[in-house]
């Protein structure tokens, strides 16, 4: 199994910007964004997170977004998907970057989960 | 009852009163939220219609499945998801009925299920969700009226926002009307307007 990491942010730049930070400490980890809408405006995009997901060469999804309306437009893609995605409602910078952190370093998803706990804001 | 005209009739009524309120629907927005609830709404619903006239539409599920469809893909903030969710619900309930018999009462009972699901908000967290409870308990008993509908609307200004980007104001969200449930009265009002339907 293996697990990829997407964020989903409501500014293109912001989600640009975690997958820069993170990339860094995760070479060989799949991480695809979804930021902002459609026309690269503020908010988040259906078309634009299913499009990450599938694209996410990862087995399974650990998803990662910054404030409440993504987290329903990834709910609505969870339903459509085939893909598994775990989503994590942890603060998005520390939360993608531990997550990368440890797949790269090859732990399992229980030792991720329990080190994303402590980073759970919403 | 629902035909394809008489829905379609109500989603354009709707569409155009979010267009003529676009800027007082950011003003709403601006104090408690990030102020663009007006266009974005504007944006989608214009869209919706835009599909809704193009597309081959058999059903009044056909109705709000495409308008939920161009509503998720459109509208970049909150209401997308939402008001998508809301209109998903409405073609599922619509979608096994009888043509002739599609009541509004029950599509409305089951897309305030989807978005207390969907948005996680209950009543009295300051969120359309309180419009459409009413809303929803008022066609229970009859006929929805304006009065209904401006009630509803009002009962969110004294509220303390618990759920959405307003939430983060706290204590301050409080004397300002909910925009998602300003734009939620307006789609009420086009029910009403419609005069068909109920």
């Amino acid at each position: 199994m293996s697990y990829g990491i997407l964020v989903v942010s409501h500014v293109k730049e912001i989600a640009d910007g975690v997958l820069k930070l993170i990339a860094q400490v995760a070479a060989d980890v799949p991480i695809t964004t979804a930021g902002g809408t459609d026309d690269d405006g503020i908010g988040t995009s259906v078309a634009k997170i299913t499009s990450a997901v599938e694209h996410n060469e990862g087995d399974e999804i650990l998803a990662f977004y910054d404030l409440g309306s993504a987290k329903m437009n990834l709910d609505m893609v969870m339903e459509l998907s085939d893909k598994k995605i775990h989503l994590y409602n942890v603060a998005l910078v520390e939360g993608a970057y531990t997550a990368a952190a440890l797949l790269q370093a090859g732990q399992d998803l229980p030792t991720i989960e329990k080190q994303l706990q402590p980073l759970k804001i919403k | 009852m629902l035909t394809v005209a008489n829905t379609t009739k109500w989603l354009q009524l709707f569409t155009d009163q979010v267009n003529t309120n676009q800027d007082a629907l950011n003003q709403y927005d601006t104090p408690i939220g990030d102020g663009d609830h007006g266009s974005n709404l504007a944006r989608g619903t214009t869209a919706m219609m835009d599909s809704l006239n193009k597309a081959d539409l058999k059903s009044v599920s056909d109705v709000w499945k495409t308008a939920a469809m161009a509503i998720i893909s459109k509208v970049g903030g909150a209401a997308g998801p939402l008001y998508g969710t809301a209109f998903l619900e409405m073609a599922k309930a619509s979608k096994d009925r009888p043509a002739d018999d599609i009541a509004v009462q029950p599509l409305i009972d089951a897309s305030l299920k989807g978005l207390l699901k969907r948005g996680g908000a209950v009543p009295g967290d300051k969120t359309m969700v309180d419009v459409w409870t009413d809303v929803d308990a008022d066609l229970e008993k009859g006929p929805l009226t304006s009065d209904q509908v401006k009630t509803a609307v009002e009962s969110t200004k004294p509220m303390e926002a618990k759920k959405g980007r307003a939430s983060y104001l706290g204590k301050d969200s409080v004397g300002h009307l909910d925009p998602g449930s300003v734009s939620s009265g307006f789609f009420f009002e086009s029910l009403i307007q419609e005069g068909e339907i109920q």
